[in-house]
């Protein structure tokens, strides 16, 4: 149940949706984008999430898009989970959606809603860091288009009239080889102790990682020493984490010690997955 | 026998497959009104300041309720107001409630206010609240009122101590030639039933007080309540239809005070409490923590000569039932077997946690953790196989419990022949921990449990049988259909002796405690022998009547009639008799003349013998019989990450008769996935203030689909010989050992004593890295 | 689409539930599941955690699972939504029944339409689907191999959604199970 009532508007343009969010905030509102909508649901019920509208973007085309235009994989921010798996276009987002909440749940949580909603694991982002990809963001002055790494902190960067349209990534980078895991203590439903997606380009190992600190986040500083074919995967590993942003998560779901222990096992197995067995 | 023993199905199949079926939250009335509380965010505070005033004048707010005036309670020691006065003692305490005319508006107006806190120092262990220096949590315990079986100890935070003194210690530690000690510890955690608890109330204008609640106590609901309020106990009138899942859990008394006092704040009119899942986790009482210390000794060759054991419960804010739980884990505070000498002393804690109800197990899974883990360490310093010192020490007819209690072939189940079944289903012989390589290692883990009731000394049950006009009867027992299929056994035991087709055993689901004869409680594993006595005492009076009825009818003398294919017939001449339709509802004869009336068969049990425990030594009688078992898990442990599969989990268990084999599987493996659970990985998570960080399914994690190992569950028949047709209470023990045998379990594998729940990855990591770090010194 | 401007105001909403058109009033931040159960008497779908981690209110949607305490009534304006009460002689529910698949029975319309609803979009999942499917779920009682046994047998079986066209219709307007169960 949620305690409060808001208003909802499910416009059918871009436009009509920028425009309305710019006629309620004028107004002294507090809409808010909604697609999937969960996080606004279940956070909205403990009052950690308020509005007086909901925008409901699911019915702008754009946002419903999946599929290839001019080499380009389009996803739609309000796409489901599920439909990565149901048409497998992107075997990486494939991967890691698969392991966010659980089916039933993937059926209703959109693409855009995990990238920018509250909960921090936000893991959806990582196939998109790792593959050079741009964003769609729509604003009262239109859609613009932007490489992701220059909107994208710890979260995506949006102005609050703002909001994620599509990504869009190269074709080029559905063949490349990669890899994604995602680690917790003794199940295998639900938040992540880590999330780890790699990718790997021209030979070299990208790397970007969830639940590690309370943002998703890829190192460039870490890709470079997780790349020193010189050195043993495990001292590798250990040396990337000097450049390990901060804080370490230190929470229910695991200490940050335990954490950096996981950490380093993964990288080292994503290692020898890309590289082959050091003995050999 | 044609029902016993058959895997007939349950009667509440239908409904509760097609969603028909009602539980307590399901009813919608169009008059109703709504509460909602506001809970403390503190785990332990003063309550500064209150401001309802916007609260008060919401549109639709009917009352807003806080602290005062209302009495104190609890079950054994009265130590807590339904509602906080002046301050809070654990989180999710409740502060004040508000009632309004929708769920929206009650929450809307709840959220308005605004209280003031100082926070006090929180106590987050047992083991903390025992210290001489710790902070009181109820500085007035010496002034409460109490039951006169309990005993709490002024000037400090312990609420009840159980003291068990068998034997001799010093005789019993000479004898001893190895001696192990360890600690042990577990927080609180939760039931985490389906149904989250729910409880109406409705006060009529002639004083009537209606409660429905999905509850496993109703009687218990109607006692309290006329005793807290001052209400006639006639005029209470509680009904509790299907209940989703109890566990123990709702057998505590709590929701249904909130809805009394809010609708005696609404003038009378029905209101609903219903708790958020955030709300049944921190407000509503949850499963006891422990923390214990085992000293252990046994002779050269195994034998057990001397025990002595101290248990800290973590009881939580408020003693409830938290003290019965400290005292149950006393009467069988070691695991089943045969020790001379025990001395132990159970002691019931004060802390700043949410306060305990009964869980499934009622303390024995906490305990035997602590002593089935003791065990293996004993086995392992002796370099005997666990499982061989286990049998050599098992509890056997001749043997005493630590409460004295003299067994008999009847009153204790065949341990050595579950033990024995269990060696050959886990393939003892072919090791118990296995190499596979690759990181990987397969270890086993055992546990023998036993368990008895420990609930009222005069509990007693009842059953009415009351004949449908076709000779079809309506079994009425006081029993909660909670999920157990209890009732479906009960029709089961009366289509037995009543020799009557089991579709024309008509079961009332719903419990309604002004017209269904009281059954105790529904937990303790003891309806269907409780109220199975009752119903076959029912039977039996019907039977009575259908002859008496015949032998007049049939100018007969009573003796010579029998029943059987719904007849009463007589014995040399089976052609003459009457069907039970001619005389259900008493005998018509063909010039409509009628003699007799509906045939009402009635009886009950009360449990006999039993006795208080002595608070000197324990000695005394606290149950009718101890079920026995034997468990085991296997696991598959990743010595590089210490993630682990559970790739078995399997229980012997001495049901001294199986009545419905698939319920009975589907009881035992049902306990032994949450006896999993709760050791490999529920918990409370608590913060320095005392707050629980993971009130949500989404963080407290009960075990999903895929997760679950494969089950092997076999049963031994050693019969109760007062018990129908032999049976034994088997609701809870899947559950028992399974803890301990996970740990024992990954303790082999991991190499390292694991001695805390639950089992997760990262403690196995710590412990295996400090005894790494530990080596190279 | 614009809908609600006054707050606290209700507005009404058609909801096609079950095969039937229903009209009812509602709040716009009222829950789906808070409809189904307070409006219109369908309390077969349960609230366990209103936070879409325990699947007891899952209804089916547009032929896939759907847990009806992550979606606002309106958002299911327009679209076909089965409740448990709307499936009626399922073969899935036959074999809850011969399995004692349930206990308590809180849980078990949830189960019953998440193992419903993969059964309509794939009469014979491998078990990795099964899995994927089913954790949705949580079931505090059994130990899923009742529930599993229930499942593996209408998968063995062949006879998916027990909709044969022998077994349409049921009375008191309870409607057409093949309209909500079949696959196109």
């Amino acid at each position: 149940m949620i305690s409060f009532d808001f208003e909802y508007y499910r416009p059918k343009s871009i436009k009509e949706a920028t425009d309305l969010y710019q006629n309620l905030a004028s107004r002294g509102g507090k809409p808010i984008y909604y697609s999937g909508g969960t996080e606004i649901i279940t956070l909205g019920r403990l009052n950690r999430v308020y509005t007086d509208a909901v925008i409901d973007i699911k019915s702008i085309p754009e946002t419903q898009t999946w599929g290839f235009h001019n080499n380009e994989l389009i996803t739609g921010s309000a796409l489901p989970l599920s439909i990565f798996n149901e048409k497998n276009y992107f075997p990486l987002l494939a991967e890691t959606a698969r392991e966010i909440a659980d089916y039933t749940s993937r059926i209703k949580i959109t693409i855009g809603g995990n990238i920018c909603g509250q909960i921090f694991y936000r893991e959806g982002i990582l196939p998109f860091l790792l593959t050079d990809s741009d964003v769609l963001i729509a604003g009262s002055k239109g859609v613009k288009r932007k490489p992701l790494k220059e909107v994208f902190d710890q979260k995506l960067m949006l102005e609050r009239e703002e909001f994620l349209v599509q990504l869009a990534t190269k074709k080029i980078y559905m063949e490349m080889p990669f890899l994604s895991v995602k680690k917790r203590q003794q199940w295998k439903t639900g938040y992540p102790l880590l999330t780890v997606a790699s990718l790997k380009k021209d030979g070299f190992l990208r790397f970007a990682f969830s639940g590690v600190c309370p943002f998703p986040f890829r190192s460039e500083q870490m890709e470079t020493v997780l790349n020193s074919r010189t050195q043993p995967y495990e001292e590798r590993a250990l040396a990337s984490f000097d450049y390990l942003p901060q804080p370490i998560l230190n929470d229910i779901e695991g200490s940050n010690e335990y954490r950096l222990f996981v950490l380093k096992n993964t990288i080292v197995d994503f290692l020898k997955k890309f590289e082959g067995d050091e003995n050999k | 026998m044609v029902m016993i023993g058959k895997s007939v199905a349950r009667k509440d199949a239908w409904e509760k497959v097609t969603g028909q079926a009602k539980y307590t939250g399901d009813s919608q009335e169009g008059d109703m009104l709504y509460v909602e509380k506001v809970i403390s965010p503190y785990g332990h505070a003063l309550i500064k300041k209150i401001d309802l005033s916007r609260a008060r004048q919401l549109a639709g707010v009917k009352a807003v309720i806080t602290g005062g005036n209302l009495p104190l309670t609890g079950e054994e020691i009265r130590d807590r107001y339904p509602i906080a006065y002046k301050r809070v003692r654990y989180h999710g305490e409740v502060v004040a409630l508000v009632v309004a005319d929708t769920p929206k508006r009650a929450r809307q107006a709840a959220d308005t206010i605004h209280i003031t806190y100082a926070p006090l120092p929180v106590i987050n262990t047992p083991r903390q609240a025992l210290d001489p220096k710790a902070p009181l949590i109820h500085e007035d315990l010496g002034q409460y009122k109490k039951i006169s079986k309990v005993y709490p100890e002024q000037g400090t935070n312990i609420a009840n101590r159980t003291k068990i003194r068998k034997g001799n210690m010093l005789k019993g530690w000479s004898e001893s030639d190895v001696v192990v000690e360890e600690s042990y510890s577990l927080r609180p955690s939760d039931h985490a039933a389906m149904e989250t608890r729910c409880a109406l109330a409705s006060i009529r204008a002639d004083g009537k007080v209606f409660i429905t609640s999905s509850s496993q106590a109703p009687f218990m609901i109607k006692r309290l309540i006329s005793e807290y309020f001052g209400i006639d106990i006639g005029d209470v009138i509680v009904t509790t239809p299907l209940v989703g899942g109890g566990y123990g859990g709702k057998a505590s008394v709590q929701l249904e005070l909130l809805a009394y006092i809010a609708s005696r704040a609404s003038g009378g009119r029905l209101v609903k409490v219903q708790n958020t899942r955030e709300e049944d986790m921190l407000t509503s009482p949850c499963h006891i923590g422990l923390d214990a210390t085992i000293k252990l000794g046994c002779s050269q060759k195994g034998k057990l000569k001397a025990v002595k054991i101290l248990y800290l419960w973590d009881g939580g804010a408020y003693s409830d039932k938290a003290v019965s739980l400290s005292r149950a884990g006393a009467v069988d505070c070691t695991g089943p077997y045969q020790i001379e000498n025990v001395s132990c002393d159970s002691l019931c804690m004060y802390t700043n946690h949410p306060y305990a109800s009964p869980y499934r197990g009622y303390s024995h899974s906490e305990v035997l953790f602590a002593f089935e883990r003791t065990m293996d360490s004993l086995a392992n310093k002796l370099g005997m196989d666990p499982l061989e010192l286990r049998r050599m020490n098992a509890i056997l007819p001749g043997h005493t419990t630590p409460t004295q209690v003299l067994l008999n072939s009847s009153s204790v189940g065949n341990l050595p022949a579950c033990i024995h079944r269990l060696k050959k289903l886990m393939e003892w012989e072919k090791g118990q921990r296995i190499d596979l390589g690759n990181f990987k290692v397969k270890a086993k883990g055992i546990s023998c449990v036993w368990k008895t009731s420990t609930i009222d000394t005069n509990a007693s049950s009842g059953v009415i049988l009351i004949f449908n006009p076709d000779g079809s009867v309506n079994l009425v027992s006081g029993v909660i259909e909670i999920g157990t299929g209890s009732k479906t056994i009960l029709a089961q035991i009366v289509s037995e002796r009543l020799k009557i087709n089991l579709e024309k055993v008509k079961v009332q689901m719903k419990v309604n405690t002004q017209s269904t004869p009281e059954h105790w409680k529904t937990v303790a594993s003891r309806g269907t022998f409780m109220a199975g006595r009752a119903a076959l005492q029912a039977a039996d009076d019907a039977i009575s009547q259908l002859k008496h009825l015949a032998s007049c009818v049939l100018r007969a003398p009573v003796e010579d009639f029998e029943i059987g294919g719904e007849r009463v017939f007589l014995r040399d001449d089976p052609s003459k008799g009457l069907s039970y339709k001619e005389l259900a509802y008493g005998y018509t004869y063909p010039n409509g003349n009628a003699i007799g009336g509906q045939i009402i068969g009635r009886g009950h049990y009360v449990l006999r013998h039993l006795t208080p425990l002595n608070p000197e030594t324990g000695a005394g009688k606290p149950g009718p019989e101890w079920t026995v078992g034997a468990q085991g898990v296997e696991v598959e442990l990743d010595t590089r990450e210490y993630t682990y599969r559970i790739t078995k989990s399997i229980s012997v268990i001495d049901a001294g008769k199986v009545m419905n084999p698939k319920m009975a599987e589907g009881q035992i493996t049902g306990a032994m996935s949450m006896g999993l659970a709760f050791g490999g990985r529920e918990t409370f998570y608590f913060d320095d203030l005392g707050r629980v960080m993971n009130p949500q399914l989404r963080t407290y994690r009960p075990l999903r689909y895929g997760e679950n190992p494969e089950y092997v569950c076999e049963f031994i028949e050693t019969p109760q010989k007062d018990s129908p047709y032999g049976l034994r209470g088997l609701g809870e023990h899947g559950l028992l050992g399974m803890p301990a045998a996970l740990g024992n379990s990954l303790s082999l594998a991991a190499g390292v004593h694991l001695n805390e729940l639950p089992l997760l990855p990262e403690l196995i990591w710590r412990k295996r890295k400090g005894a790494d770090e530990g080596d190279l010194l | 689409m614009k809908i609600s401007k006054d707050t606290y105001q209700k507005i009404t909403i058609k909801l096609k539930i079950n095969g039937e058109i229903v009209e009812t009033d509602i709040h716009v931040s009222d829950l789906l599941l808070n409809v189904l159960r307070d409006k219109l008497g369908l309390t077969g779908a349960k609230p366990g955690c209103l936070n879409g981690d325990c699947g007891a209110c899952t209804v089916i949607m547009n032929q896939k699972p759907m847990k009806s305490c992550l979606l606002l009534a309106i958002e299911a304006i327009r679209e076909e939504i089965t409740t448990i009460e709307g499936l009626l002689n399922s073969t899935i529910q036959k074999e809850f029944v011969n399995h004692f698949a349930f206990q308590c029975g809180y849980c078990t319309p949830g189960f019953v339409m998440v193992s419903h609803a993969l059964l309509m979009n794939d009469p014979n999942p491998d078990k990795k689907t099964v899995i994927e499917w089913l954790s949705s779920n949580i079931c505090r009682c059994t130990g899923y191999q009742e529930i599993e046994k229930a499942l593996y047998s209408v998968i063995k079986g062949g006879n998916a959604c027990g909709l044969k066209p022998k077994n349409t219709v049921k009375s008191n307007g309870a409607k057409k199970t093949d309209e909500t169960g079949r696959l196109n």
